[in-house]
């Protein structure tokens, strides 16, 4: 398959976004899966289960890969997917206000709905979600002074005593939901892995996915933020814990 | 019964159009909607205006030739009919009916409802066939078909190339009728042979046209007068799929070295 | 004029083969050198167009449609008749010859009819092809039903829309060689006129429905594939945009119009519901299988059908016809349709209907049964009427359905002008004076796949190449008189809109020489057209201008053509003094109603020669012979 000629074609720009967007939603199944670590008690006094994944996902495949090797690898990916998604979504819709210059007084539309009409919109929120989570996160930019990457579940703890982020959080994963209530289904489509014996559970396993994996993501802040996982940590116990590095 | 129509008037393609305003009275439920036209351009005429010009041919719903979009809807309100089989009846009385045209880049407006829609032709036939002469042939029965598989072909035959797809669709897509054509051609064991190259060269002409791209709406399957599935638009993904991944043209490079 | 049929001599088996094998060719390598000119896109010209690009010839092809797929050959519901004798159960080429004949009542060409049944079965292999999906059974082999009251199955079908399935598989061929530049294709285009020069038909003149412009077009034939003229009734169950007026142009040209009056009405439509009716749908004739048709026994019962009871009820077709019953030939059931509505029985508005009624078939088979059977054409019914089927019988009534009359052609489908073809409903030459079900597309595409490819090269054979351009001043004057009759349209500034003339001429073609004609009606209708006409003539309205869309205008120019086609089809209804087919002269029956033929002084095709505007045509006549099959009176009775 000649990834210039899928480039350049409209159908194939669709596959394009299908498989980032399968790529991303794998990742965030991961991810989630990842998160879910803070509910586990932690393994040693002081240590909490979630650190010890985060250096988990560093270490991963050492020695034969050196250190945080795995983790790019993925995160190049990633970063892939997401330029690609992002770049054929808007020339596609480039492309689609074009198709219509002259709008209707007022489109009756009886099957689409309002996330599949919005994914643009979703989609770029997304985006700026993303980039607040990333720099909040991994990048610790926001408040440099109290980031520590190796104590992650700290980190969260802070965060997510704070109204602010609890709503920004909560927010991004309802976008989500929309997102992927009609683009995990939007997929199988575009791939043609639909058919009509399996259309019925393709639907379902979308409606599924795009409740239940923002739903999951949300249970994190949502602990924190009604005092579940305990009290926030302040910044000096975490650096303690860690050793300050 | 008695409508207030609201109706697209516009001289020709690159003419700015708008809307113009009708009362029409005395209207029989038991018109179709067309026959409703009728009368009021015999209104219109008498008038000594110049009648609403709008494409229809068989009126009998297989021509595919009418092409409104009433009250936001192509072919109207009611679901798997077109234009001509629709009946006044299904609307109420005193109702304002807007009526337009298709609305796409790739079918610009000739003249008030009529559009041009030349593009489907040029997707056909850039690959909607199977290269045959005419002349004597094999004995159809010499390639059994499963009844199934054909009628699923003829499920995609039966599009009438209106262009309420494209007019339906958020995006302007043709995905439906291009979709229709290939899955027809693809199911059937006599369009095997160009199945690879059938796919591409219709897939790239409708994309050559001024159509929009698949957002997975199935807007296009709920307005088909057909009752279409976008079933067969994912069989096209598929179909297309395939093409790309075909082994290219191997002649003469079948050695093992 | 004069008719020369070129039949083949000898016996009509094997005719067809006799005479290709005698046939001037033109070489591959010369063939680009001719170009041919295809007027319409149906089911014959679609057909014709790829067949002969596919040989080599260059072709212009021309629709008035948007798009060639449109032609209203999509409309056929049906099937297509094929001698194959699939299902073992007699059928053979003798068969579905004798079939066609017997149906047209002895009106047509036996060697015509004979090699249409020879090429049928080669149609359905020529579609299987191109990927035509049509019906299969378990087994992947195909299907087969019986249709218009033949003894044996040899209808092939795609569900209720064969028409649609077999057009697109013409048009498909057509599209490649529109895409390999072999075919011109020229939409929204309208045929004015053919051009002469020095005998041969070099060209047409068309108008472009879009701008309006008047344009010639040279080849060194010219094919009509323009199908038939039942819009002449205003109401027939053809498109709205079917007309008469390139075959109409052609005849005023020098082409002899052969059996004008020969207009096949289908027993089972959808009622008018009222003045602003713009066409009559077709509801497929299967529904005859299972329903009863009656009417109310008394006049103005204004009861629910449902109410009334069995013995007030009046299955006329039950009693009139024992064997045959319901399922009685397509003119005998019209007939008798239009006598008890004419005695006052009929229902639904103005009385024009009569019940079908599937009650009891719904009890004894099941409701399922019926379902699975006619669901398509319940929906339909219900959209179209507002009425359910499963709870009221349906209203039907005859409409107009297909010309058997048309251009008249010789064995090679050539009409009296040389170099001027005509294929399918446009031409006369299969279907006598009645079409036996599901032979019009068998007829279309036999004629554009198997017979003009070949005929037309007999001709070009003949003749050199290109000689003609649409320099030549015919073209130039051909162009003026297209325009200035455009112009006279305008001219007019009368008062009545094209429509309401086209109403009122449906009337009196419907009410004179329709179902049922008789001398004295015919004469009537002699003397409303021209007056009509002088009306149309001096009263028309039309608004706009000649400059770009005028579809008013289109109309006036299809309405004033119907105008000159009606007054000769009540002079050939009036002269033709027999019944035959769906010709049925009152004054000519059998004691039980039936059509009674005259053999000994109608055994002929009429042919009409216009003699120029003002002067009445004249008749000719090709004498029928029949050979293969001895003539026999038709009999439904017993």
């Amino acid at each position: 398959m000649n990834p210039i000629t899928l480039y350049h074609s409209i159908l194939g720009k669709k596959i394009i976004m299908a498989v980032t967007g399968s790529f991303m939603l794998l990742f965030l199944l991961l991810h989630v899966g990842g998160n879910l670590k803070v509910f586990l008690p932690d393994p040693q006094p002081g240590m909490a289960d979630i650190n010890v994944y985060a250096r988990f996902l560093r270490t991963m495949g050492e020695p034969l890969l050196p250190y945080g090797f795995a983790l790019w690898g993925v995160r190049i990916i990633l970063i892939v997917s997401v330029l690609l998604h992002i770049t054929c979504a808007i020339q596609l819709a480039h492309r689609n206000a074009r198709a219509r210059p002259v709008k209707y007084k007022h489109a009756a539309y009886r099957e689409t709905s309002y996330p599949a009409r919005w994914m643009l919109i979703s989609g770029l929120l997304m985006l700026c979600y993303i980039i607040l989570h990333l720099a909040q996160f991994t990048f610790g930019w926001i408040n440099p002074a109290a980031f520590n990457t190796p104590d992650v579940f700290g980190d969260l703890s802070r965060a997510f005593h704070r109204p602010f982020y609890i709503v920004i959080y909560l927010g991004a994963m309802g976008l989500l939901g929309l997102h992927l209530f009609h683009g995990a289904w939007s997929l199988f489509q575009t791939l043609g892995l639909d058919n009509p014996d399996r259309n019925r559970g393709l639907r379902l396993l979308a409606m599924v996915i795009s409740i239940g994996l923002p739903a999951t993501f949300a249970l994190v802040p949502l602990s924190f933020a009604v005092g579940a996982l305990g009290p926030a940590i302040p910044e000096a116990t975490s650096a303690a814990m860690t050793g300050g590095n | 019964m008695k409508f207030t129509l609201e109706i697209w008037r516009q001289d020709g393609p690159g003419h700015i159009g708008d809307f113009a305003h009708y009362e029409i009275a005395d209207v029989s439920p038991d018109m179709s909607f067309l026959e409703m036209m009728d009368v009021l351009n015999e209104q219109i005429s008498e008038a000594d205006q110049v009648p609403v010009a709008f494409d229809s041919d068989c009126r009998e719903g297989i021509c595919g030739m009418c092409s409104m979009v009433i009250n936001g809807s192509p072919h109207g309100p009611i679901p798997g009919t077109t234009t001509c089989q629709l009946y006044m009846r299904h609307f109420s009385d005193g109702e304002t009916i807007t009526i337009e045209p298709w609305r796409s880049a790739a079918f610009p407006v000739l003249k008030d409802l009529i559009v041009d829609r030349s593009a489907f032709d040029r997707v056909l036939q850039a690959g909607g066939y199977v290269t045959v002469h005419s002349g004597p042939k094999p004995d159809p029965n010499s390639v059994p078909i499963d009844p199934h598989v054909s009628e699923e072909a003829l499920d995609a035959a039966s599009c009438i190339g209106c262009g309420a797809c494209v007019a339906a669709c958020p995006n302007g897509a043709a995905m439906l009728y291009t979709a229709a054509k290939v899955s027809h051609l693809s199911l059937m064991p006599q369009g095997q042979p160009e199945r690879e190259s059938r796919v591409l060269n219709m897939v790239h002409q409708m994309e050559a046209e001024d159509f929009g791209a698949c957002g997975n709406h199935a807007e296009c399957q709920a307005h088909c007068p057909k009752g279409i599935s976008i079933n067969f638009i994912g069989m096209m993904n598929r179909e297309y799929r395939r093409a790309l991944s075909a082994p290219k043209d191997r002649r003469g490079h079948m050695d093992s070295q | 004029m004069k008719l020369d049929a070129q039949i083949p001599a000898g016996d009509v088996a094997g005719a067809w083969a006799r005479h290709k094998e005698h046939m001037r060719l033109v070489g591959p390598t010369n063939r680009h050198h001719y170009r041919v000119i295809v007027v319409g896109t149906g089911l014959a010209g679609a057909s014709a167009a790829s067949s002969m690009a596919a040989m080599g010839y260059k072709v212009d092809c021309f629709c008035f449609q948007d798009s060639p797929r449109r032609a209203h050959s999509i409309a056929a519901q049906g099937g297509i008749n094929a001698a194959k004798n699939y299902r073992n159960d007699g059928d053979s080429v003798y068969r579905l010859f004798y079939d066609t004949q017997k149906g047209g009542d002895y009106r047509s060409r036996e060697a015509n009819v004979w090699r249409l049944a020879e090429l049928s079965a080669g149609i359905i292999d020529q579609a299987v092809a191109q990927g035509v999906p049509f019906a299969r059974e378990y087994g992947g082999m195909l299907a087969n039903r019986s249709f218009g009251g033949v003894l044996v199955e040899r209808t092939f079908y795609c569900r209720g829309e064969t028409g649609q399935q077999l057009l697109l598989g013409a048009n498909s061929a057509l599209a490649r060689q529109i895409h390999d530049g072999h075919v011109t294709m020229h939409t929204r285009c309208e045929m004015e006129d053919i051009v002469t020069v020095d005998g041969r038909t070099h060209g047409i003149v068309v108008r472009n429905l879009v701008t309006g412009e008047i344009s010639s077009y040279a080849a060194d034939a010219v094919v009509l594939a323009t199908g038939g003229y039942g819009n002449v009734f205003n109401l027939s169950t053809n498109a709205r945009g079917s007309n008469v007026s390139a075959t109409w142009r052609a005849h005023k040209r020098g082409a002899g119009f052969a059996n004008p009056s020969y207009v096949q009405i289908h027993p089972t439509c959808i009622p008018a519901s009222g003045d602003h009716q713009s066409k009559l749908t077709l509801m497929s004739e299967s529904l005859r299988n299972d329903g009863r048709i009656w009417v109310p026994k008394k006049a103005g019962d204004d009861r629910k059908p449902s109410d009334i009871p069995e013995e007030d009820r009046f299955y006329y077709l039950e009693d009139r016809y024992p064997r045959f019953g319901n399922l009685v030939p397509r003119d005998v059931a019209s007939r008798n349709a239009k006598e008890v509505c004419d005695e006052g029985l009929g229902v639904g508005p103005g009385g024009r209907g009569v019940y079908l009624d599937l009650r009891d078939a719904i009890k004894e088979q099941g409701h399922d049964a019926i379902r699975d059977k006619y669901l398509n054409l319940f929906e339909m019914y219900e959209r179209i009427t507002g009425e359910s089927p499963w709870e009221q019988p349906m209203r039907i009534y005859p409409a107009v359905h297909y010309a058997m009359g048309g251009l008249w052609v010789d064995y090679n489908l050539m009409t009296t002008k040389p170099g001027l073809f005509a294929i399918g409903e446009s031409n006369f030459s299969d279907h006598g004076a009645n079409r036996l079900g599901a032979s019009s597309m068998m007829q279309c595409l036999a004629d554009g796949y198997f017979v003009i490819p070949l005929t037309i090269g007999d001709y070009l054979s003949r003749h050199p190449y290109g000689d003609v351009t649409t320099d030549h001043p015919a073209f130039a004057e051909a162009e003026q008189e297209a325009r200035d009759r455009i112009e006279g349209f305008f001219a007019i500034g009368g008062n009545t809109t094209a429509l309401t003339i086209h109403r009122e001429l449906g009337k009196i073609m419907w009410n004179h020489c329709g179902i049922a004609r008789n001398e004295a009606g015919l004469k009537e209708g002699l003397k409303l057209i021209p007056e009509l006409r002088d009306r149309f003539w001096s009263d028309l309205r039309l608004e706009g201008t000649s400059k770009g869309i005028n579809q008013s205008l289109e109309h006036a120019g299809r309405l004033a053509d119907f105008l000159e086609l009606g007054e000769l089809m009540c002079r050939d209804a009036l002269e033709r003094d027999e019944s035959c087919g769906c010709h049925f002269r009152e004054e000519h029956q059998t004691e039980d109603g039936e059509a009674l033929r005259n053999d000994s002084e109608f055994a002929h095709v009429s042919v009409w020669e216009h003699m120029g505007k003002g002067n009445p045509e004249v008749m000719h006549k090709e004498a029928l012979e029949f050979e293969a099959l001895p003539l026999a009176q038709r009999n439904y009775k017993t």
